[in-house]
């Protein structure tokens, strides 16, 4: 599904990503752990084609195909789905209008025909319920007037009805209490899919919790510093990020656990 | 053609009175000179005197009030000076350089068929879907005389007639109905209203006339049979619109097609009257020529618009969509004289390039518990300099007074400018006043979010563009609305990216 390989990416010249490699297979779920400003974000600002990002090294391979050389919009269309730390709000745009406008761009790539107006409405009214949305929130401007919640359960619900092969999560659960972290997840687990993989960035384990990844990767300094099973998680939040050294050697292909 | 100042009233009248003598006995000279060959010449050389304003006045067969109405007009304008308070910058203009009087161009002027029209031109027409026929007319091409213009014009006369709707060229109504046209002509914009209504009212070439009777809701919008004369309505336009107790009319002016016109200067003047519970929507697509990539020949569009809520009840809405033209000065405006009149001014100006746009609106709230909305959105790409100048002003009779204006600029790209000058005059301490301002710039952000949901970049900036205008789209009948949605996304084209 997803390759990286040997990754190295600068910001105005400032190295923030020294080599990442990981490998996500089809199914996967991928958690990606790190301290602030260890690059977690940047990564998936990479992945999702984001300018002002310079690739000085390495490749990224999604589905067999160079990601790297694609238009964001063209990684949308293939499958690659990014939920934002922050959504950004479009005033006067309608979610359904937006979301309308998004699968019928995707779709049209697929060569599928783009969905009627009732056929969505179908389609959204069935999505809502996964994530618990007020329906309410499709009739509002995208993201505008939302609380912190309700964007990322908009993101969720976004991811569920373009259903993309992999769902790039990044700090879904910042700011979210328990329960609306939980209806998250829930969202998520019932999403996942033997052809959809995830990468699901956080800074916390308690996502973890609900999440459950089948590897873990710790991100400290540009690097991979550790990756292991879901236990990795705990022990992280046991210990703190200090416990885990950054390595002096970028090393090739983490261990697995 | 400078004037000294006026110091004083007598001195005034007394100059006045010199001029009206010498002009006379101008005039009467030159009809000695056979006025009457002139007017078998289709144009008249460049300058304005007032040998040009009562030729125009001769060759439309005019009545002699309304010449009267003229030379007034054009003697005032001589005392005026061009207005520099707007936020624009263009070379002076040197008013005797222009010719102020041609025919319509006969057919035979034009291309001889589509293929002799600009490409671009056509280009755009194709994308904004205009059918051939009305194609050829826009672009000049000659059109077949049996050419529906004037079969569908009399379709639309003959039902509008039988509701005793009146609905023609002002010419035409200066014919047939000389009382209403003198009765309310320069009853909102009088002629010493600001220099360029002085100038149309001296020049005027024609425009259109509408009376909706007492009680008459008009079954359509009167649009298509306006649209498919623009191209004799020239460059100073005059319309006036009297609605009259009860009635409603919806009015729709211009075009999304760019027209093809030679003349840079144009001076309209707009004045609607509203009577009691009567209500006129007044829509504009404005998309004349904005000039070449670094902003020249473009059209000079110098507009008055104002609305007369005479009656209580009345209620007046405007709705522009300003894409086109080098420089816009233009405020539609509404005079909320009757109690519990309302006044609405719904807009959308764009400018790119070097476009630059001066526009807003004027409420002037006279009545009692009268209300205006003033909804403005405005959109610079490009090295475009975008201006709201709005004023609200309550006078002292006008309790419970109650406005709300909400003015929002959007930049697109680093090189362009929004500003806003909304000036507020309250004499009533009972009004209530709102004003909104916000100036966003179309983010990277907001770009990229949208990319990645699979949207390219021009759909993405249209989607996001949609989004800002929306309440102003609404306010504009459905099919109009589409075009103009197009339009504004063509106009916008490349900006980002």
């Amino acid at each position: 599904m997803l390759d990286i390989r040997n990754l190295h990416v600068s910001i105005e010249g400032s190295e923030i990503l020294r080599g990442i490699d990981l490998r996500l297979d089809p199914g996967q779920v991928h958690a990606i752990m790190g301290p602030n400003g260890s690059g977690k974000s940047t990564l998936a600002q990479v992945l999702a084609g984001r300018e002002g990002y310079d690739v000085t090294d390495g490749q990224v391979l999604f589905q067999g195909e160079d990601l790297l050389a694609m238009a964001p919009e063209v990684r949308a269309r293939k499958g690659l789905f990014l939920a934002f730390q922050y959504p950004v709000e479009i005033p006067g745009v309608s979610n359904t209008y937006f979301l309308k406008a998004a699968l019928n761009a995707i779709r049209k790539h697929r060569g599928q025909p783009e969905l009627d107006a009732m056929d969505f409405l179908t389609l959204v009214r069935q999505k809502t319920r996964l994530v618990q949305l007020d329906e309410e929130l499709l009739k509002r401007p995208v993201n505008e007037g939302f609380s912190g919640g309700e964007k990322k359960r908009n993101e969720i619900f976004q991811l569920a009805v373009l259903e993309p092969k992999l769902a790039v999560l990044d700090e879904t659960d910042s700011g979210l209490d328990i329960d609306a972290l939980r209806t998250v997840a829930d969202g998520v687990n019932q999403l996942r899919a033997p052809d959809r993989s995830f990468l699901v960035i956080t800074h916390y384990q308690r996502l973890l919790q609900y999440i459950v990844p089948d590897v873990v990767h710790v991100l400290v300094d540009g690097r991979i510093a550790r990756s292991g099973g879901r236990e990795l998680a705990l022990e992280l939040e046991e210990r703190g990020y200090n416990w885990v050294e950054p390595q002096s050697a970028p090393s090739a292909a983490p261990a697995r656990a | 053609m400078t004037e000294t100042p006026q110091t004083g009233s007598d001195e005034r009248s007394e100059k006045t009175r010199t001029a009206t003598a010498a002009i006379e006995e101008m005039a009467e000279r030159g009809y000695a000179f056979g006025f009457v060959t002139d007017v078998e010449q289709d144009i008249v050389p460049p300058g304005l005197d007032e040998g040009v304003v009562r030729l125009i006045s001769a060759k439309k067969g005019e009545p002699e009030w309304l010449l009267e109405w003229r030379l007034k007009a054009f003697r005032h304008w001589l005392t005026m000076e061009e207005p520099t308070w707007a936020n624009v910058t263009y070379a002076p203009i040197d008013y005797q350089s222009h010719a102020y009087y041609a025919a319509p161009k006969g057919a035979e002027d034009g291309p001889k068929s589509l293929d002799e029209v600009d490409p671009e031109l056509r280009a755009m027409y194709d994308r904004l879907g205009i059918p051939l026929q009305e194609q050829e007319l826009l672009a000049g091409v000659a059109v077949d005389a049996v050419f529906d213009s004037v079969s569908v014009a009399t379709t639309y006369k003959e039902r509008l007639a039988e509701l005793g709707i009146v609905f023609s060229s002002f010419s035409d109504a200066v014919r047939e109905h000389p009382e209403l046209v003198r009765r309310y002509l320069g009853s909102v914009v009088p002629y010493t209203d600001n220099f360029f209504a002085a100038l149309n009212s001296a020049v005027f070439s024609d425009g259109s006339f509408v009376f909706i009777p007492k009680g008459v809701r008009c079954p359509m919008d009167l649009s298509t049979y306006f649209r498919i004369n623009a191209r004799f309505t020239g460059q100073f336009e005059r319309t006036l619109i009297v609605a009259e107790e009860g009635s409603y009319v919806s009015y729709l002016e211009g075009c999304t097609a760019p027209m093809r016109d030679e003349n840079q200067l144009h001076a309209a003047v707009v004045e609607l009257i509203a009577l009691d519970d009567a209500q006129i929507k007044y829509a504009t697509v404005q998309n004349w020529y904005p000039g070449d990539a670094q902003g020249r020949g473009g059209i000079y569009n110098f507009v008055t618009k104002r609305g007369l809520c005479a009656g209580r009840r009345s209620k007046i809405s405007w709705t522009q969509v300003e894409t086109g033209s080098a420089i816009t000065w233009k405020y539609p405006g509404c005079v909320l004289k009757g109690d519990d009149s309302v006044g609405e001014f719904y807009s959308v100006a764009v400018t790119r390039g070097y476009q630059q746009a001066d526009t807003g609106t004027k409420m002037i709230h006279i009545g009692r518990n009268t209300k205006s909305t003033i909804i403005s959105k405005g959109i610079s790409a490009g090295h475009g300099q975008n201006t709201y100048r709005g004023a609200v002003r309550i006078l002292r009779g006008a309790d419970n007074a109650r406005n709300f204006s909400q003015c929002d600029s959007m930049l697109i790209g680093d090189q362009c400018g929004a500003h806003t000058f909304p000036y507020i005059d309250v004499h009533n301490p009972t009004a209530q006043m709102e004003h909104e301002a916000t100036t966003s710039k179309v983010g990277e952000d907001q770009v990229f979010y949208c990319n990645q949901r699979g949207l390219d970049d021009e759909e993405a900036l249209n989607l996001i563009v949609h989004g800002f205008c929306k309440e102003v789209f609404r306010e504009l009948p459905m099919e109009f609305a589409v075009e103009a949605q197009k339009l504004l996304e063509i106009s916008l084209e490349g900006s980002v990216g």
